[in-house]
């Protein structure tokens, strides 16, 4: 594993983003910080699109749910940041093993709608659920950034354990797909029929792969809003953030590891320069559903398929 | 000689339609066990019905001594049993090897990726499909296709091997090769039922045939037996009755 | 013997990769009932599907009155009289007995003589006329597979080709159902027909060609073919 160049490519990759903001202005960190929480939701989610074929449209239900423990854990609770990101990630990879027991039998659009009705349902159970602020949401005291050296040190902190996050996100995606499981989780992509009847086990594989795309969504989900101390249900569950997820993960190519990232980054481009333009500030989502139909209709390989297709040497390096 | 597979009194009735009824029939090691019918006799139903996909109505599936009656596709591939498809199913987006690997992972033996890579080499090799394990899938032709489809199977290891139409749409000369391979195949201790409508190759390849009419077992024995049963006979070729001898 | 009035050479034809047909040949004389026979599955629909334009040839050419018109498209066959009459017979259900004749009669050759045309149909076959204002669908099995024939001849064809005519029919209605078809042989109608059961296929055509895995097995006059054991080989394989 060690011998292979693409082992390294990710290493880079992530003390890239942890070396660049350095001595550079706070802009590049905020920037690059959002970039990461992307990448980490779009390699997540391809486990499930991009590997088993499945679309997860909403899989912000995890990002969500885990600030919500996080922000719980932490505000009410007391808890350390460390062991309320733990929890909340042990807690919505259970809720995720439970959504998964209902909606997993689906297939195709049945399944697509259904991951969406689950994130309505969960955001329809918290809006009225006082414990956690009900529709207002929680707001965190900046006394909680105290045990990380204050909130300049806090939010650098912040930022580096979503870094590592980002970087666990694609080293799982990388070892999943040289396993076993992600042969299984590839040949239920490519036609779930034959794969069970050569004797993939689907139905469980399905159930780990919805389970482990929750998991570090989740963790993400606790620093983020921890980082901006304030989570409410309209922000916690936004489906735009699912949606823009599935866009970068066709866009950069389904399937491949480098595809979520090299997604992630072109668009936030994007979305950065059409948010300052004149013409597209409002048409922003506009936008990202037409690419998307684009991608589906004429590139359904995205960016990384084009280029596999163009120099198929590449693939023996990147994946 | 023991019987691998067991079939008792199978029924399947779909809506108004009774596709199988009361069928009984067995598989023994080592054996070719032909299942031929005249078209919407129900023999891809049987299938259907011995690897799980359908729950039958009634009746009992027992494979290598135990009951495996409804149980789901991937459990029945576990114990040994693999099957092809009358129309190819390859993983289009994947290579041959990574075809034939998914069989070697999953079946019988529950192989580890390694030694699951070096299985799916030796099931590619026995197919003559050792040059083409790089590429695609989708770029094989249709002969290339029910190979893959055999190889993967194969490469399960498993104790019995169903075939589904595993000759329709070949040429001659790629029909005589896949049946070399067949009969290599069972020399090597696996057993195989199939059906097929190439009747020269099955009736040539099969130890025993079973004719399947309307969901019903109509005759058993061997080939030539077989296709000298006047009821037989009578189902392919039509009732003899239907002509009233009139003055020419 | 003059040219016949369909010549099929070498027809090759499949369904999307599949190849069903690898090299068909035969002819129908002009006059004559020709049968084709053979075990489901062997490529006896296919090859009336191909030689009628609904399924596109891979290979081979279909002469009709010495025209080659392998590769045109059904209407095109049956403005020159090449008529098919399906598998399954494809009716339009909720339309009258009538109204599909009127259907059968689409093209600019079945137009002219319409009207006279119709009632010679009605002649012939007295229990459409009975029915002619009732729904296709609330026909019995007989009834609908002469509606079906019928229709087709309102096309004015000098070609008839039925595929499965017993289908599914008790030997009664068959036998009234061949008898129609001998009075129009007698006026001059070509006749091809695939047919299940060999033995009717046998007593009643004039010419019978066995087909066995897509190809051509045997051939000739049915009292010569009947007592050969190659016919349950074409079948059986043994």
């Amino acid at each position: 594993m060690l011998r292979r160049p693409f082992f390294w490519i990710i290493a880079l990759t992530i003390a890239v983003f942890a070396a660049a903001p350095r001595g550079a202005d706070v802009e590049l960190r905020e920037s690059l910080l959002l970039a990461a929480v992307y990448i980490t939701l779009a390699s997540n989610l391809n486990l499930m699109l991009g590997y088993a074929g499945y679309v997860n449209f909403g899989s912000i239900v995890f990002f969500g749910l885990g600030g919500y423990f996080c922000v719980y854990f932490m505000g009410t609770l007391g808890w350390g940041l460390a062991p309320s990101l733990v929890a909340s990630g042990a807690a919505v990879t259970a809720a995720a093993l439970v959504f998964g027991l209902g909606i997993l039998r689906l297939r195709g659009v049945h399944f697509a709608l259904a991951t969406i009705g689950v994130n309505e349902a969960v955001m329809a159970f918290v809006t009225n659920f006082q414990p956690w602020g009900g529709s207002t949401g929680i707001y965190l005291s900046t006394e909680l950034f105290q045990p990380l050296g204050g909130p300049g040190p806090a939010l650098w902190i912040i930022y580096y354990l979503l870094v590592a996050i980002m970087g666990v996100s694609l080293y799982l995606s990388y070892f999943i797909k040289r396993s076993k499981f992600g042969l299984g989780l590839l040949s239920i992509g490519q036609n779930e029929d034959a794969a069970a009847v050569l004797g993939v086990p689907t139905p469980r594989y399905k159930a780990l792969a919805y389970s482990a795309s929750a998991l570090l969504p989740a963790v993400a989900g606790g620093l983020y809003f921890f980082k901006g101390a304030f989570i409410q249900p309209a922000d916690a569950f936004d489906l735009t953030l699912s949606t823009e997820a599935i866009v970068i993960t066709m866009l950069g190519g389904q399937g491949t590891i480098v595809g979520p990232a090299l997604g992630a980054y072109l668009y936030e481009e994007l979305r950065g320069w059409l948010l300052t333009s004149e013409t597209f500030a409002n048409f922003q989502l506009v936008v990202a559903g037409v690419l998307l139909l684009v991608i589906v209709q004429f590139a359904p390989d995205g960016l990384m398929g084009f280029f596999y297709r163009r120099w198929p040497r590449l693939r023996r390096i990147f994946e | 000689m023991s019987a691998l597979l067991e079939v008792a009194d199978l029924s399947k009735r779909f809506g108004g339609l009774q596709a199988v009824a009361s069928l009984n029939f067995t598989v023994g090691e080592g054996e070719i066990l032909g299942l031929i019918g005249p078209n919407g006799a129900g023999k891809s139903t049987v299938f259907n019905l011995i690897n799980g996909v359908f729950a039958p109505n009634s009746g009992r599936v027992a494979f290598r001594g135990a009951d495996i009656t409804g149980a789901a596709p991937y459990r029945v591939a576990r114990l040994g049993l693999a099957r092809t498809h009358q129309i190819v199913q390859p993983f289009a987006g994947m290579t041959v090897l990574d075809n034939c690997t998914v069989g070697a992972c999953f079946g019988r033996e529950n192989l580890p990726l390694a030694r699951a890579r070096e299985a799916a080499h030796e099931a590619a090799a026995l197919v003559g499909l050792e040059k083409r394990l790089e590429a695609p899938a989708l770029e094989l032709t249709i002969a290339g296709k029910k190979r893959l489809e055999l190889a993967r199977a194969l490469a399960a290891r498993p104790a019995l091997l169903m075939l589904d139409e595993v000759l329709a749409g070949l040429n001659p000369t790629e029909v005589a090769h896949m049946i070399e391979i067949l009969r290599t195949i069972r020399g090597r201790g696996v057993s195989i039922l199939m059906i097929e409508h190439l009747m020269q190759a099955i009736m040539s390849l099969s130890d025993r045939i079973v004719v399947l009419n309307s969901g019903k077992k109509l005759s058993e024995g061997a080939p030539a037996q077989v296709a000298h049963d006047p009821a037989v006979v009578e189902a392919y070729l039509g009732d003899p009755g239907m002509v009233q001898r009139r003055p020419q | 013997m003059s040219e016949p009035l369909l010549r099929v050479e070498g027809l090759e034809a499949g369904y999307g990769e599949v190849q069903v047909l690898w090299g068909i040949s035969l002819a129908a004389e002009r006059g004559r009932l020709t049968t084709i026979v053979g075990a489901n599955g062997v490529g006896k629909t296919t090859t009336l599907r191909a030689i009628a334009g609904s399924l596109r040839p891979w290979g081979g050419r279909v002469l009709f009155k010495g025209e080659d018109v392998t590769r045109l498209a059904p209407h095109a066959k049956t403005a020159r009289g090449l008529v098919l009459v399906p598998e399954g017979r494809q009716l339009f259900h909720t339309m009258t007995v009538e109204e599909n004749l009127q259907m059968g009669a689409y093209t600019g050759r079945a137009a002219r003589d319409y009207a006279a045309r119709l009632e010679h149909i009605y002649a012939l076959f007295v229990r459409l006329k009975e029915r002619r204002f009732q729904r296709a669908g609330t026909l019995s099995g007989g009834e609908q597979q002469m509606l079906a024939i019928a229709r087709g001849l309102m096309a004015d064809p000098e070609l008839v080709i039925i595929d499965e005519l017993s289908l599914g029919l008790a030997p009664i209605v068959v036998h009234e159902l061949f008898a129609k078809l001998e009075s129009l042989k007698s006026e001059g109608l070509t006749i091809v027909l695939v047919e299940q059961n060999v033995h009717l296929a046998f007593s009643l055509s004039d010419y019978a060609y066995v087909i066995a895995e897509g190809r051509l097995f045997t051939e000739g006059p049915p009292a010569q073919l009947e007592s050969r054991p190659e016919i349950r080989r074409a079948y059986l394989g043994l």
